[in-house]
């Protein structure tokens, strides 16, 4: 038990430390290095508290997949030149108070949540909720969210779905005069097409490309 | 008294999978480059001890000994981390692979998904290494291999829950002995030609080296390290193909099973059977590495979402039916 307790404080601490670390470190993509981070330590929590299958999709999803993304668009758009001048700037920011008043919302969510659910159990009603202790994890997961809940995670799916075409219909655009491979065309090219003899007159030369 | 013996006996079970595994990294390379040489009609490296076998630790020394150079302009820290990321990952997956029943080291219940998070998080030590050099070619050559790495965990993700149809569950242990009549290789031949040329460009792998494509990126994210730090760079590198080729063969070839339950072939041990599929499956990558020439960066990102993805869901999609109308799924 006790060494238990031992790594469940060194993740929390890790967690809780680097998240204050994303918002307050200079450099964007060491704050995006130090969100991975978070996310690491949150997952090895969710491993410690027995919810292996959940500790793993968090790991694969959000450090794998939304993460890169993350450092792929702080990388590109150069953002580490721009100082995080949180500090360094003597007028205050505007973006403070918003982000003030958004934190102490989701803080007041999650004392309502976190109190109601430690010291008033029958306000949520875990009644539909079955717990199987002989099967592991991931069936049990899979046992719920395909019976009871299919329709819900079917439309979270669509939403889903929906979010990326819209992304993609929103960010592409079609651009006049720009040269597009077609392997059909590059792979069946044959000798008789793609050589041409001509004659050529003197002192003239030939146009090549028109 | 009783943790520090469990500690002391767990280091003693990790050191006796670590140990071996990082020999075979630097055997691998030297195999890796004979087959390569053989292919060319070249003699490869035959200097070093016999067959030149030594070769590979004469590298290791020599790379021992050189200086590590740290560009002035770099990120220093994470330049530094990023090789022992790689590294690290590379050697931390092979926790869960089983080598025969019981002999593995972590018998986890998501032992693949802790693979595929593991080779997942492989990427950052390439981006973090090109960004920290400060520099156009390994930054370049990083942005490429994020790219390229992420769209094909896309399909290998995709190809291994057509094995879990098949199994019913997560752990690799459950997945070779659900290959006891019938190793999925048959069954699911053309995901397990996927599931290869896939883990050939989730690992960088020529035809798929554009990271590192020495005609255009220099070396791409290496170009900057020196020494040592490049050095783990290449170790990670091939541990983490031989840790490819072992979730080849556990996933499709029966692991630790032998071929045919037979006199003969059943006296030898399972983790030998694991260590000859390993091996099958490396001289298949090291023989793609000296036939087929690079490919075009465009047509890599175009064989990753247009074909194997379309193809390996539509497979999920017949492995399901064909399991759901013949009744054949498995229960828990």
């Amino acid at each position: 038990m006790i060494a238990h307790a031992i790594f469940f404080y060194v993740f929390s601490i890790i967690a809780v430390v680097s998240a204050i670390m994303v918002t307050v470190s200079k450099n964007t993509v060491h704050s995006v290095f130090f969100l991975i981070l978070d996310f690491i330590s949150i997952s090895c929590l969710f491993i410690m508290i027995g919810a292996e299958f959940l500790g793993m999709i968090m790991l694969i999803v959000y450090v794998g997949a939304v993460a890169v993304l993350f450092l792929f668009v702080v990388m590109m758009l150069n953002v580490t030149q721009q100082k995080n001048q949180w500090f360094i700037s003597k007028e205050n920011s505007n973006h403070i108070p918003i982000g003030l008043l958004i934190s102490v919302i989701i803080f007041f969510e999650l004392i309502i949540v976190i109190g109601g659910w430690k010291y008033k159990p029958d306000l949520f009603d875990q009644g539909n909720l079955l717990i199987v202790n002989d099967v592991s994890n991931t069936h049990s997961l899979g046992m719920v969210l395909y019976t009871d809940y299919i329709h819900i995670f079917q439309i979270s799916g669509m939403i889903l779905l929906i979010a990326m075409i819209g992304a993609i219909v929103l960010t592409f655009r079609q651009r006049e005069g720009v040269k597009k491979q077609s392997y059909l065309k590059q792979i069946s090219r044959e000798r008789a097409e793609g050589v041409e003899v001509v004659e050529v007159a003197s002192n003239r030369g030939v146009k090549i490309d028109d | 008294m009783e943790y520090l013996d469990l500690i002391f006996q767990e280091t003693y079970k990790i050191l006796f999978l670590l140990v071996p595994v990082l020999v075979s990294v630097a055997m691998i390379v030297w195999l890796d480059r004979r087959v390569w040489a053989f292919v060319q009609k070249r003699q490869g490296p035959n200097v070093v001890g016999p067959f030149g076998l030594l070769q590979s630790l004469a590298d290791a020394l020599k790379y021992i000994f050189k200086e590590i150079i740290i560009p002035a302009s770099s990120n220093k820290i994470i330049f530094i981390l990023a090789p022992i990321i790689t590294m690290t990952l590379a050697l931390i997956a092979w926790a869960v692979i089983p080598f025969g029943v019981n002999q593995v080291l972590a018998d986890i219940n998501v032992g693949i998904l802790y693979i595929f998070a593991v080779s997942s998080l492989g990427v950052y030590g390439i981006i973090m290494g090109g960004w920290a050099s400060n520099s156009k070619y390994p930054f370049l050559g990083s942005i490429r291999s994020a790219a390229q790495m992420v769209s094909y965990e896309v399909s290998i993700g995709i190809i291994i829950i057509n094995v879990l149809l098949c199994v019913g569950s997560l752990n690799l242990s459950d997945i070779v002995l659900a290959q006891k009549d019938m190793w999925f290789v048959i069954p699911l031949f053309p995901m397990f030609v996927i599931f290869f040329i896939s883990a050939l460009a989730e690992t960088n792998r020529p035809p798929f080296d554009l990271p590192e494509a020495e005609a255009e990126l220099v070396a791409g994210y290496q170009t900057e390290y020196s020494g040592m730090m490049y050095a783990m760079f290449w170790l990670g590198e091939y541990a983490n193909i031989l840790l490819m080729c072992a979730l080849g063969s556990i996933l499709f070839l029966g692991g630790w099973l032998s071929p045919i339950e037979l006199y003969p072939f059943n006296l030898i041990p399972g983790a030998l059977w694991l260590i000859f599929k390993i091996l099958f499956l490396f001289i298949l990558f090291a023989l793609v590495k000296a036939i087929v020439p690079r490919y075009r960066y465009d047509q890599l990102m175009r064989l990753g979402w247009k074909i194997f993805l379309p193809l390996s869901l539509t497979y999920v999609v017949l492995t399901a039916s064909y399991l759901f109308y013949f009744n054949l799924l498995p229960t828990i």
